[in-house]
This record gives C-alpha cells, structure tokens and sequence, in this order.
C-alpha cells in the first residue's frame, strides 16, 4: 500500500472530469423539475445525445459541432416526451421511463457504424504560465471545455432561478400550475421550454462522454450516469450549488476507488461503488424524516399533470 | 387420399430439408463484445471470417454480439442450437457453465469453448498461450519505463489475466530489477468508460507503460492523450495508435483453428479435445515493433520472441518464487500446464508483486 502514490491535485483534477457528464445532465433535469415535471428519460436523452455528438463530429471533423449536435439530439428527444406528458397528458414516470428504453435502443441503432472510430480531439485550455502553476494550475486552468461549460451552466441556472423574472414564472408552474395558470402564465409553453432545456443540457453531458471523457463510442456507454443524475437533483434538494457538490460527490468515489486499487490497497472494491447510493438513501431519509421541510424544498406540483380547465 | 397426400408431401419437404441441411454447415459464434471493438472480438470475427472464405457456400454462420456472461448467454446458444447450428463457438471464459448446461441439452451439436477448462463430449475448450506474448510485453516494458512504474488494467481476476500479469511482470524485472507494477481491476472485458478511467488514474500515479488486458483501445486513447506513455495492442494490432503509444501489440489469430475445426465437423472426425497453442503454432503474433522502441529492445523482443516460438525457452522458467516467498519453480524447471500448481489453474501471483490477487 501506498498511499502516497495518490496526488490530491491530480485527484481533484480528474473527478472535475469523471462528474462533468453527469453534473450537465443534473442541471438540465433540475430545471425540468422546478418547472414541474418528472422527466425520467435522463439516461435515453444523454445516450442520445452521445450518438448524435460523437456522429457528427466525426463526421464533420469539429468537436464543436459534435457538442451542438448533441444538444440537439437530447432536445428533439425530450420533445417527444414534452409532446406526449404535455399535451396528451400521459403519466410522466412511464413515459419518462420509456423515453430511456426508447433512447438506448435508438442510440444502438444509430451507432452501430461508430464503433471503435476515434473521434477528432476536442479543445482544451492550456494556459502558458498559468496552467503550470502547482496545484492551482491543474484544478483551475487545463481542462476540456466542458469542464468550464459545466460549471457556467451551473452558474447561470443559479441566476436565472434566483434572481430573474424567467426563473420566478419557472418555479411559480411548478409549484402551483393552477395559480400560475390564473396569473395568466402559459404554463404549457414554460413546461416545454424547460424540457427542451433539460434535454440539450442531457444530451450535452453524453457528449462529454462519448467526446472527452472516454472517447469513444460504445452502444450502452453511459451505463447509469443519467439515473445517477436524477438522484442527485434529489440529494441536492432542488438547489443548483448542491447538484455541483453531489456530482462532484459522484465523481470522486469513481476516480477515488481507482486511485485506492493502483495504489494497492485491499478494501473491496464494490464498497465504494456502493458508498454514493448509500449517501443519496441517508441524505433522502433525513428529508423525509422532517415532512414540512421537505416539502418546501421539492416544487409542489412535481409529477402531477396539467388540464386548463377554465 | 387426401390426407395421404399431404403427408407424402411433407415427406418430401422434410427429406428435401435435412438434404439441404446435410450440405451447408451452420457455425454459430457467441461473442462477449461488439465486433467493432478492435480488439478480442474483433478477432474472433475475423476468424469467422476466415471459415467463410474458406468453406463458401459450405457454410453458413451466424453471431450473436455483445452477450452478457451469465444465464443469458444459454439462452442465445440455445437459440443458435434451435436454428440448426452444427457447431458452435463460444468464444469468453465466462460462459463456461452455460457451454456445458446448453451442451448436455443439445448432443449432436458440437460446442468449442474459449479460454475455459471445462470439456466434456461434445465441449472442446481451446486457448492461446496469450502470455507468452506478455513476456514480451515485459520485456519491452521493463527496458522503455522511465519511472519504472508499469500500469496494468486487468479484466477480471482468472487464471489466464493472472498468469499474463506474472509473465509480463518477471520479464520486465529481469531487465530493469526495480520495475513495480500497479494492477487496476475493471471487472468488465469492454467498457472504454472504465478502461479509460483506469488508464488516466494509473497515468497520474507515475506509469509510464501501460498494459491492458481488457478489449477496448480506450486505454490507447488515454495514454496517447497524456503523452509520453506506451501501450501494447490487447488481443488485436490496434495499429491505428502506433508508432507511440501502441508499440507493439498481441495478435490472436483464430483463423487456422476455427477452419480446422469446421472441417473436421464436415468430415465427422470431429471429437473432444484441449487445444492450447502459443506463438510456435501461430495462434499468438507479435505485432509490428515500432520505431518508438530503440533498435536493440527490439532486437532482444524479438529474440524471447523467437525462443518461445522454437519452444528453446518457456516464459516461467524457474527458479520462480511465489509472492509469499515459497519456492514455486526450482533452478531450470519449467511450469506444468495443468495440476495444482499448474498455469491452467493459476491463482497466485510471483514474489515481487505487491498488491493481492482480489478474492
């Protein structure tokens, strides 16, 4: 064993990039549920969004393209989600959970001709001078973009919820459809726009996968992320600075138990696979043990379907 | 009368049938990955390949990608059973149990089994001698380390991802005494997620090589990413990452064997047998060594290469301790293939190793 073989800078470092997939489609899905809605098709838009990135950046040579083309895919995916829960009314947790089924075979079928292809490198900041600063350098200033993208994402969901009008209207849908309804808010409208939202930021995040991350493509690569992803919009009880923690949270285990076996030591591996699901039940019994706190915290009208009557 | 003519009818649809069946042969192949993975897969379609070209319209094959080792795996054998398949490859350790269960069901097809030890009337089991290719690996690994840190991204712990870790670690120490090696776990054969994390995490604590015994070329991705590290292709050439990372590669080349074996099904010679063949008899190539390695590494690469190839030298020659200190080979013995202490079955790692086998 040792342990010293483990640099925390480096550490630090790789979990930015190991959590970035699954923080850009947790900010995308905690929109989505502050408007209201329950989208469990996270996994199917991400995968998605992996196929139509890493195809198009192939194909066209730019991993910037790739990126658009992945927001694309993962919003025309939730669209049809956004059609169906909106304007049919369908259950959103089934029809969520078959957007998954939907995606992952979609994005198998898609796919069956990239495999093993290498896609073009995509931009990274390099700094002279400030990238080689110890420490800070590494952390701070040599990622992908999508790192930088990831975290300004954050930021602005941050902002718009908190302090613009936009954001005030998104809540005010997805805690009361009615009043927000009588206060003359299209809440449909508001409903498909964050959907949509939700889905480019999914389908971005399986980008960053199948573009920086691995980078590969391989049918089935996201493997969980998106499930991950729902959970942790949970764990951070519906707040924009706590979903960066929980994916960092998420991150770090992953790239922590590499660490650990390189460096030799014995702990079974499957304890720290298992330790972030451990900590999303914990943190979802101490919720749900205050009833009243809770329920300020999760927007009112979450899953529930929305009929103008009048 | 009627009747009588419709039965003489599918008598003769049924005799028509089984004599089209008598002429084709139907091979199926169960693969553990997507053909497209460029590595162990890939290979073993290319073997497939190779009996269709052989053979022609004689035969007739069938795949099935990316089965999950486990009792699904018995479900699409048994599929390709029902279809009419004569012989069926399946070709991942992993589906060991399931080869035997679906074989016992099916007594006419004859089953050949990759990787495995488990044989029985109508289950050949067939291997290469993959780690004589990772004494080469070490070999070219212990000379090219720089911080004499080797990474290793291992599958899962069996015997063959073992006795590849010992092969590849005693001949690298023999060149360069203070070599260490640091072994990641992925517990899946292909998943470029994992594999890729494996390799930027081993990258980050000092290794300079990497090998990998996974099927993917996402390790190659990593290290060619980071720079100043080599790789070796895993199970296929993975030529498109040399000369740097990739510098040389193990090549597993099914063709010849699964020919063979199509023919002999033809020919109804077929029978239950163990095959385990290694460099000499062409089931593991070596692949290009690249312009990366200096002129006199691979001169010597190619030289173990040659003397494994000619038998003249095997890869655990001893004296080999085991990694408690206990004596496991003595002065010029050489390790049996099969028995307790045997390669087939080995489960422990060589003395200077120091991490542990996981459970």
């Amino acid at each position: 064993m040792d342990l010293s073989a483990i640099s925390p800078t480096l550490l630090v470092a790789s979990l930015m990039v190991a959590a970035t997939p699954i923080l850009l489609a947790a900010i995308g899905e905690l929109v989505v549920e502050k408007s209201g809605v329950l989208n469990l098709g996270v996994e199917g838009m991400m995968i998605t969004g992996a196929i139509s990135g890493f195809a198009a950046a192939v194909l066209t040579g730019s991993p910037m393209i790739g990126f658009l083309c992945a927001a694309l895919g993962g919003a025309a995916l939730s669209v049809i989600f956004a059609i169906i829960t909106q304007y049919f009314l369908s259950n959103q947790v089934a029809t969520g959970l078959a957007l998954t089924l939907f995606g992952l075979g979609l994005s198998a079928m898609l796919g069956q001709s990239y495999v093993g292809i290498k896609p073009p490198a995509s931009v990274k900041l390099d700094l002279p001078l400030v990238s080689d600063i110890p420490v800070i350098g590494p952390i701070l200033f040599s990622h992908d973009f999508t790192v930088y993208a990831a975290l300004t994402l954050v930021t602005g969901v941050w902002w718009f919820l908190k302090y613009t009008r936009g954001g005030l209207i998104l809540r005010a849908v997805g805690e009361s459809h009615d009043a927000a309804h009588a206060l003359g808010y299209k809440v449909v409208r508001v409903r498909i726009l964050a959907i949509m939202f939700g889905g480019a930021c999914a389908g971005l995040g399986g980008a960053a996968l199948s573009l920086v991350r691995v980078p590969q493509w391989t049918e089935g690569m996201t493997a969980g992320a998106g499930w991950i992803a729902l959970a942790i919009v949970v764990f951070a009880s519906w707040k924009p600075a706590r979903v960066l923690l929980g994916a960092y949270l998420f991150g770090g285990v992953a790239v922590l138990q590499l660490n650990l076996q390189a460096a030799g030591v014995s702990i079974p591996v499957e304890y720290l696979s298992m330790s972030p699901y451990l900590i999303t039940i914990v943190v979802l019994v101490v919720m749900s043990a205050n009833r009243s706190k809770s329920a300020l915290n999760a927007p009112a009208a979450l899953g529930r379907v929305f009929h103008a009557s009048r | 009368m009627k009747l009588k003519s419709i039965l003489a009818g599918a008598a003769l649809a049924m005799t028509a049938a089984t004599g089209t069946l008598a002429e084709t042969t139907k091979v199926g192949f169960v693969y553990v990955g997507p053909v497209g993975d460029g590595g162990w897969t890939y290979e073993h379609d290319k073997g497939r390949e190779a009996v269709v070209a052989a053979f022609g319209d004689k035969v007739e094959t069938m795949y099935v990608e990316s089965v999950p080792e486990g009792p699904d795996a018995e479900r699409v054998m048994t599929d390709m059973a029902l279809k009419g398949a004569d012989l069926i490859f399946t070709t991942s350790f992993g589906y060991m149990d399931q080869t035997i269960n679906v074989a016992a069901k099916f007594p006419n097809v004859k089953f050949e089994h990759a990787t495995g030890y488990k044989q029985s009337d109508n289950v050949s089991v067939y291997s290469a001698r993959f780690y004589e290719g990772r004494a080469v690996q070490g070999h070219i690994a212990g000379h090219m380390t720089k911080s004499n840190i080797v990474g290793y991204i291992g599958s899962f712990p069996i015997p063959e991802v073992i006795r590849g870790i010992n092969a590849a670690y005693i001949h690298a120490k023999e060149v360069n005494p203070d070599v260490q090696f640091k072994i990641i776990w992925a517990y899946t054969w292909f998943d470029p997620t994992k594999e890729a994390d494996a390799a930027k995490v081993l990258i980050e604590q000092g290794a300079d090589v990497v090998l990998q015994h996974t099927d993917s070329t996402a390790p190659q991705a990593a290290a060619q990413a980071a720079g100043n590290v080599i790789t070796f292709g895993q199970a296929s050439d993975m030529a498109a990452y040399g000369p740097k990372p990739r510098v040389s590669s193990i090549i597993d080349n099914w063709g010849p064997y699964y020919i063979a074996r199509t023919q002999a099904v033809m020919d109804g010679t077929w029978a239950s047998t163990s095959t385990w063949d290694g460099i000499g008899a062409g089931m593991v190539g070596i692949g290009e060594i690249t312009s990366a390695v200096p002129a006199g590494v691979k001169a010597s690469a190619e030289a173990l290469r040659d003397s494994l190839a000619d038998g003249s030298y095997h890869t655990f020659t001893g004296p080999l301790n085991k990694q408690d200190g206990s004596v496991w080979l003595k002065a010029g013995e050489t390790a049996a293939d099969y028995g307790d202490e045997g390669l087939a079955s080995m489960g422990f790692y060589l003395e200077g190793l120091d991490s542990e086998v996981p459970n």
